[in-house]
């Protein structure tokens, strides 16, 4: 148990170890994830921040290398590894949603190096939900508003302290750092147990478990009569893929200065017309409906197939913001409904 | 009693079913219910049944011309690239349009996106749209479960919390600032023409930019720009933007880097809104559909108010009236190339 | 091990393979001692090749990993790489990345098989590969079929060594050009008819096509008819891909990646797969 002006001092004296991050309003009252100073507070209001936490991990853009770009001399390609964030980070406020998108894209990125070390110095505090938000649905997708998958450690925020749980070791480590710590009172544990048990609860409207789509036969899904509605609707753009924490896809491009080059890795998209354009003008998914059956079968279907859980983490990101009201909720009862 | 939307969602739904039924169009796009509150669904109604479930509210943001050129090519035998249209008429498709959205569709006519005989325009003259951006600010950014509209108030509703709205405090920018909320060409109405708006003061929300020094503007331009994640909602959901490889997208040559490096991303916003000069209505597609909360539309209202006084023209009044920049008369002003320095020398 | 590092390496040979210029074939020797002991490739495997400055493009091995000491790729010139790549020169340093994808199951499934090959265009640069390392291990093959076409006959590639193959007694060849020419005196026809005609037997046999779609598609029915069925027909897929590791997204159709999971795949792995390529 740390009061709140302990918790504070904790981040503050971890500050000098760790660059901070946490979700934050900016003046248009947008929240996302800046850098937090001196022992400052995420910003704790109930739902996610508005960007993706994959920025931690698979940053827009990523430099995989760098090199000399001067053709035909005798040093032209030469490559240097980037080079490596001094220190590590240290992200607070992270909902469980969030951090279980964490673990989801290691999967794919399991032999990724950039993605990995990524993780091995990027701490996720979390931040335990009291209530579900209208567009939350953690639960359709196997996770919970209390769950742990990915975070380093749990935090629970009670009326004038908040209860922190380690998850990991190294989570571990730090609490013991945590000066004015004390154990939590018989009435605090109580009121996190309380959290526990109703917060799963207080999501809408609980669903049957989308996992069951993996069963279901592939083609009969490809095939489903919504898709062309819901195509009607989308404008391609690429809302939904950047701001959704699972959704990893990217382009690799070389950029060059006066004769010195890197060459990054940056978010792309499904949705965009050019992901899938052969340099022969062939396009094997020019058609928007094929584009959006593609981002929703990868998560639903695909993704599970190869990997097990749904890639999607119900953090209702792209349904808060979706232009046009694309709804991934309505997608899964359509898919199992087929 | 019922409401005005309501009146016209049930005018809406009788016109887009007789003309499903009758065969007169393919199709009827307008707006179906979201699954979340303030959001509205582009909807394509291919049925007569599907026709109820058309809905018209406030919340109607997205311009609806964006989507015409490809739902009328849906609606074409397949060809080739360089294949001529086929002979005789084509299936039609039925649209509902306000005074932006018509203006557009002039527009995509002055420029061959679509056939005017191909539309069957139901016009309505706009109160304006509301901004949702606005309603959230105005009850602190709480979760909104329900919204129930009114003539001119709106309930917003949250775990723990009902409040009234005043409709026109928050509707969007480009309506407040709007003159033509008629539609210009339609085929039927739902309601009345309103004419004109009178609006002396239509273009304050540039004039105060334009009041500031050029660093101040430079200043403000790449604060406003500078939470852009390059998700392309503006420029897709605006009925100009079909070319069909974006100049951010070609890669030969390559124009413009792809992630989000802060001069990228100012070329982006600067070359798009250029691309809108003399062509934009100021719908506000852009605005409505950015995550970001980003201003661009201030950039094309800027492009809007020198066209419309260097060239006297606003965008999408008539099909017959030329495209400002892409005709060319003796007497055009040409004031504008000649940078402040060169003007000086000339003198 | 970093997997989007390229290789050092550098061209060492090129050669024009086709009249109209847009064809060429690159020889590749990789710079590090340790990168070219390290290299084991499968025929219809495929590798990033990397031009500092412009990017990366997948190019199919054109050489057996029976070649030793570098390793060859024919171009099409179509896109920013490969047109950049067509304007290098012998002596020009380049990167290389890979092996990449599964390739053709030359130790397994089609040891002991009569082989048959069809190939259009210029989709033969890695059965190329797969016909060299059979012919190396000719013993572990029963007979080799190959048909093989191209628009005309400047068109076809690998013209000296398709002359020596033509000359061999143990590899039924065909070569055949869509239309007449001044001078030709093989085979005219397009690729699906000329395999119509010499209907392969489909007894104990593989068939490995690459080319065109539409080749592909018209090639089928002819064998169908003499009883060849979709696990007996290896292809390789195209798509668009950026790191080839299966990670990207770029390349799939449905749940498979086309750069980790093929670019080989039978017919009837195809067969269950939306079209998406």
């Amino acid at each position: 148990m740390l009061p709140r002006a302990g918790f504070q001092q904790w981040l503050q004296e971890l500050s000098g170890q760790f660059e901070i991050f946490g979700p934050k309003k900016n003046e248009k009252a947008i929240v996302s994830w800046q850098r937090l100073e001196g022992g400052e507070l995420p910003d704790m209001a109930p739902g996610v921040p508005k960007g993706s936490i994959k920025t931690f991990f698979f940053p827009q853009p990523e430099t995989l290398f760098e090199f000399t770009a001067r053709p035909k001399q005798d040093d032209s390609f030469r490559l240097r590894e980037p080079e490596k964030r001094q220190k590590p980070r240290l992200v607070v406020g992270v909902r469980p949603c969030d951090a279980r998108s964490v673990l989801l894209n290691s999967m794919p990125y399991k032999e990724d190096p950039y993605f990995q070390q990524n993780r091995q110095n990027v701490i996720l505090v979390g931040l335990a939900c009291r209530n579900g938000c209208s567009t939350c649905f953690c639960t359709w997708t196997g996770g919970s508003p209390v769950g742990t998958e990915g975070l380093d450690i749990l935090v629970f925020e009670l009326e004038d302290g908040f209860v922190l749980e380690p998850v990991t070791e190294r989570g571990e480590s730090l609490l013991q750092k945590a000066s004015s710590a004390r154990d939590a009172t018989e009435a605090e544990r109580q009121a996190v147990q309380e959290i526990r048990d109703n917060a799963p609860t207080s999501l809408p409207e609980a669903m049957e478990p989308a996992s069951q789509l993996v069963q279901k036969d592939l083609m009969a899904l490809y095939n489903a009569p919504f898709w062309q509605q819901l195509s009607d609707s989308c404008i391609n753009c690429g809302t939904c893929t950047f701001l959704c924490p699972t959704c990893y896809c990217f382009d690799i491009q070389d950029e060059t200065l006066r004769g010195k080059g890197r060459r990054i890795r940056y978010w792309d998209s499904c949705m965009f017309p050019l992901f899938t354009l052969h340099a022969s003008g062939h396009n094997p998914r020019g058609e928007k409906v094929k584009r959006v059956r593609n981002r929703f079968m990868h998560k639903l279907k695909y993704f599970p197939e190869r990997f097990g859980p749904l890639s999607c983490v119900g953090c209702g990101r792209c349904v808060r913001d979706c232009p046009v009201n694309i709804d991934i909720r309505q997608v899964m009862k359509e898919l199992l409904a087929v | 009693m019922s409401t005005m939307n309501e009146k016209i969602t049930e005018e809406l739904r009788q016109k887009a079913r007789q003309l499903l039924e009758s065969g007169r169009v393919a199709a009827f796009l307008g707006y179906a219910s979201g699954s979340v509150p303030m959001v509205m669904r582009p909807f394509v109604a291919r049925t007569p049944e599907d026709a109820d479930r058309l809905e018209w509210n406030s919340f109607c943001v997205l311009n609806l011309a964006n989507y015409l050129p490809a739902l009328l090519k849906s609606f074409e035998p397949p060809r080739r690239p360089n294949e001529p249209p086929p002979q005789g008429p084509l299936p039609k498709v039925g649209v509902v349009a306000t005074g932006c959205w018509s203006r557009n569709m002039v527009v995509q006519i002055q420029e061959n996106q679509v056939e005017r005989e191909r539309l069957v325009i139901i016009g309505i003259s706009s109160r304006g749209m509301v901004d949702r951006k606005k309603v959230q600010a105005l009850i602190a950014h709480r979760d909104v479960t329900a919204v129930k509209e009114g003539d001119n108030t709106l309930v917003v509703a949250g775990p723990g919390f009902e409040e009234e709205i005043n409709r026109w405090d928050v509707v969007r920018d480009n309506c407040k600032s709007c003159v033509h909320p008629d539609p210009v060409i339609f085929d039927d109405m739902i309601g009345e023409l309103k004419g004109e708006r009178d609006l002396p003061d239509r273009f304050s929300q540039v004039e105060e930019i334009e009041a500031l020094s050029a660093q101040e503007r430079w200043k403000w331009f790449t604060s406003e720009i500078q939470s852009c994640i390059r998700c392309y909602a503006c420029r897709n959901a605006c009925p100009l933007c079909y070319c069909p490889t974006c100049f951010v997208d070609d890669s030969r040559p390559q124009w413009v880097g792809k992630s989000i490096d802060s001069v990228d991303t100012a070329i982006f916003h600067i070359l798009r809104a250029y691309h809108c000069a003399g062509r934009c209505t100021d719908c506000g597609s852009c605005e409505s559909a950015c995550p970001m909360g980003i201003r661009m539309r201030i950039l094309t209202k800027k492009l809007q108010k020198d066209v419309l006084q260097l060239y006297g023209i606003e965008a999408g009044m008539s099909v017959q009236e030329p495209l400002p920049l892409t005709t060319y008369k003796k007497d055009d002003p040409q004031d504008f190339i000649l940078t402040e320095s060169l003007k000086g020398e000339k003198k | 091990m970093n997997p989007y590092l390229p290789y050092p390496a550098r061209i060492d040979d090129i050669v024009i393979e086709t009249e109209d210029g847009n064809l060429k074939t690159f020889k590749l020797v990789l710079e590090d001692d340790a990168d070219r002991a390290g290299w084991h490739h499968v025929p219809g495997q495929f590798a990033m090749l990397s031009i500092a400055g412009k990017g990366e493009i997948p190019i199919g091995i054109a050489s057996s990993p029976t070649e030793k000491g570098h390793l060859l790729f024919t171009v099409n010139r179509a896109g920013v790489v490969t047109t950049a790549l067509h304007k290098m020169n012998v002596g020009d340093p380049i990167g290389v990345r890979g092996p990449l994808g599964n390739g053709f199951p030359v130790d397994s499934e089609l040891k002991g098989k009569n082989i048959v090959i069809i190939a259009g265009g210029f989709a033969f640069t890695t059965l190329r590969s797969t016909l060299i390392y059979m012919l190396e291990h000719r013993a572990d093959y029963g007979n080799i079929t190959v048909v093989y076409g191209a628009r005309t006959p400047g068109m076809l590639l690998y013209k000296e060594e398709l002359k020596q193959w033509q000359e061999r007694d143990d590899l039924d060849v065909h070569i055949t050009v869509d239309r007449e020419a001044p001078g030709w005196k093989g085979l005219v026809g397009f690729v699906p008819t000329i395999a119509g005609q010499v209907k392969p037997s489909p007894e104990n046999a593989a068939a490995l096509i690459c080319g065109p779609p539409i080749m592909i598609k018209f090639t089928m029915p002819p064998l169908e008819e003499v009883g060849w069925t979709d696990d007996q027909v290896y292809l390789s897929l195209e798509n668009r891909m950026k790191c080839g590791l299966g990670v990207c997204g770029h390349c799939n159709v449905g749940p498979v990646y086309v750069c980790k999971d093929g670019p080989v795949f039978t017919r009837s792995q195809v067969q269950k797969l939306p079209v998406e390529f």
